[in-house]
């Protein structure tokens, strides 16, 4: 991966008609990464992948490739390729024609073509496969063919829009790692567009986390997780308790937060959120963060008293709902559930350790 | 023990439709000038007397070269406005397929009638067998569109993108992937254009000047007692014709069914 963008949007905007689907992107996505449109749906982020691909026209501003500009460039004269999240393999042809369909204007021979066409194959684990009907594959043997055609043509910029959204759990989880490990034995960089938070953490490089055709935060996963820049993005993004807060500046650069359930505490500058946080100030704590302390056990740095209010047991993971004293929503806290240790009871007197590196102010 | 009315009710239907289609046969093979039981022998005559008939040969041929022509004509036809009434969206769209499939509930007699004036008045042209073939066109169209709307609608539109997103421009595109996979719908519009032109009657009459088309030929031999068993004879190659031709054309689409994997929704034959 280098820092070179392989991608660059420069204040896109798309119209239809009246409705403002893009608002003003502007972002670099660099060589050879694997990079993320994470948001719900309606965000604009299959938008924003199908300009990179050529089947939506901009209304204004550029979209740049390798330093080339695409406006008025057709999809089929750009350097991308798509897997399309319906995968759109062709019904009426088989295999090796579906994965060789991108090389017909291919000047090379025929063996050439199906030597080609088998190496493609053979690297999305479907060696052999290239004489059978491309209607009688499995979900996830036809998401590797659509992987496989895209791929052949050897683009500079693979697209995934959703692609891996119609499959079972168990291939889902198979095909991020394998689509991870794929990334990296060809280099191309990958554009995918996912509604999954998990998915795009899992998978990416760094993220865009879009919310009504706006880029919220682009980060790397662990940035994205640990330091949210709003409230939107921390809830978008796995769990996140807040509790209400009165701030008052200083010392310095530092803050000063008077949190409800865990008392006073400072904030460095690197933890206040840039965003304006939306109903006055509020801490926000990752569930992991926290610590149930069970009988005799020491925080290591501050804890704070509450109540069990419900028990949610996952079998390798509790979630515990606590009410800290003094607060009315509880916070969710996750254990790992380990050999010997007691799952809690609801209504059980208990203290939470907490650490104030961990948490995000928002205001 | 329960009366199965509805079993009764479903076989009475089936005869009361199949029924007097199965009379065709049974007296043109009748050794009888009259149409009445009991019945006589068998003969095989009136076929013969069929096959010598001059006038009734240049109907056949009149007919099918209208019904050829004219569901060629309106199968492409549709085509173009199936397509674009699926994939694009444009100002009075709805208003312009109302308009395009309203000929379907228009009275044919209307039809024939403005077209004949059309001709007549408005184009001065001769009435032959091409003035049949238009009208012909303009009847079957609205059915033909509406056989293909289906086969386009169920076009996932990302089977197109996939084939421009690896190189084929949107006419390579068309003739690859979309043509291909409409095929069966393309079929079944021509064979369903074929059937109305080939018994059309009111549209023939009016357009057709002296020429005979077999609707109007069956039409005028009525009047003759003695030609009714050669027109039982020529009703049943008819019917004959009619299933060798529904056979082959569901053979293809299920064919064409199995190639692709699509489920089998029954079709439209």
């Amino acid at each position: 991966m280098t820092d070179k963008p392989m991608i660059a949007f420069q204040d896109v905007h798309k119209y239809y008609g009246d409705y403002h689907a893009l608002r003003g992107i502007t972002a670099e996505i660099r060589a050879g990464e694997f990079f993320s449109l994470l948001g719900p749906s309606g965000c604009g982020k299959t938008t924003l992948l199908r300009t990179i691909a050529g089947f939506e026209e901009i209304s204004s501003g550029a979209v740049l490739i390798d330093g080339k500009t695409m406006v008025g460039v057709p999809p089929n004269k750009r350097p991308t390729n798509m897997v399309f999240q319906s995968y759109a393999i062709f019904p009426h042809l088989s295999v090796a024609e579906n994965v060789g369909f991108g090389l017909r204007r291919d000047p090379r021979s025929k063996s050439e073509k199906a030597k080609l066409v088998e190496e493609s194959l053979e690297m999305v684990g479907l060696s052999g496969y290239g004489a059978r009907a491309a209607h009688a594959l499995s979900g996830g043997q036809r998401q590797r063919v659509a992987l496989a055609r895209a791929l052949i043509l050897k683009p500079k910029v693979l697209l995934l829009d959703e692609p891996l959204s119609a499959l079972d759990r168990k291939i889902r989880e198979q095909m991020q790692v394998e689509l991870i490990k794929l990334q990296r034995e060809v280099g191309i960089t990958f554009v995918l567009v996912t509604h999954d938070q998990e998915e795009a953490l899992v998978m990416s490089d760094r993220i865009a986390v879009m919310f009504e055709g706006e880029i919220a935060q682009l980060a790397d996963p662990e940035v994205l997780y640990g330091r949210p820049n709003s409230r939107r993005v921390a809830d978008f993004i796995g769990v996140m308790n807040f509790l209400p807060a009165s701030v008052t500046d200083g010392p310095g650069d530092a803050v000063t937060a008077e949190v409800a359930g865990l008392g006073r505490l400072e904030v460095a500058p690197g933890q206040i959120s840039s965003a304006p946080a939306g109903d006055g100030a509020a801490v926000g704590f990752r569930p992991e963060t926290l610590t149930l302390l069970y009988e005799g056990q020491q925080a290591s740095d501050r804890e704070a008293p509450g109540t069990i209010d419900e028990v949610v047991y996952y079998g390798d993971m509790t979630y515990y709902d606590v009410r800290l004293d003094g607060t009315e929503k509880p916070v969710r806290i996750s254990m790992r559930n380990v050999f010997g240790r007691p799952v809690l009871e609801v209504g059980t007197r208990t203290r939470v350790a907490w650490s104030p590196g961990a948490l995000v102010l928002f205001r | 023990m329960k009366i199965p009315s509805l079993k009764i009710y479903a076989i009475a239907y089936l005869i009361f439709l199949y029924a007097p289609i199965f009379l065709l046969p049974l007296f043109a093979f009748n050794d009888g000038t009259i149409i009445a039981f009991p019945l006589k022998g068998f003969t095989t005559d009136w076929f013969a007397k069929m096959a010598e008939n001059d006038t009734l040969r240049h109907a056949l041929s009149n007919s099918l070269i209208i019904a050829l022509t004219s569901s060629a004509g309106a199968t492409i036809l549709a085509i173009f406005a199936a397509r674009a009434s699926t994939r694009y969206r444009f100002k009075g769209k709805g208003g312009i397929m109302g308009l395009i499939l309203l000929p379907m509930v228009l009275p044919d007699i209307l039809m024939g009638m403005s077209l004949l004036l059309v001709m007549l008045e408005v184009l001065k042209v001769n009435l032959s067998i091409a003035t049949v073939i238009l009208g012909h066109v303009i009847i079957s169209l609205p059915y033909a569109i509406a056989v293909l709307q289906t086969a386009f609608a169920t076009l996932d539109q990302s089977l197109e993108e996939a084939a421009v997103d690896l190189g084929e421009t949107r006419m390579s595109t068309f003739r690859l992937i979309v043509l291909p996979l409409v095929m069966p719908g393309i079929i079944s519009a021509f064979l369903i254009s074929f059937t109305i032109s080939l018994d059309e009657f009111i549209v023939a009459f009016f357009l057709a000047g002296n020429q005979p088309t077999l609707p109007t030929y069956i039409f005028s031999q009525l009047r003759f007692p003695s030609a009714i068993p050669v027109i039982m004879a020529l009703g049943t190659c008819l019917v004959a014709a009619s299933i060798l031709l529904l056979s082959v054309a569901e053979f293809f689409r299920r064919r064409g069914v199995k190639r692709t994997g699509a489920k089998d929704t029954g079709g439209f034959l």
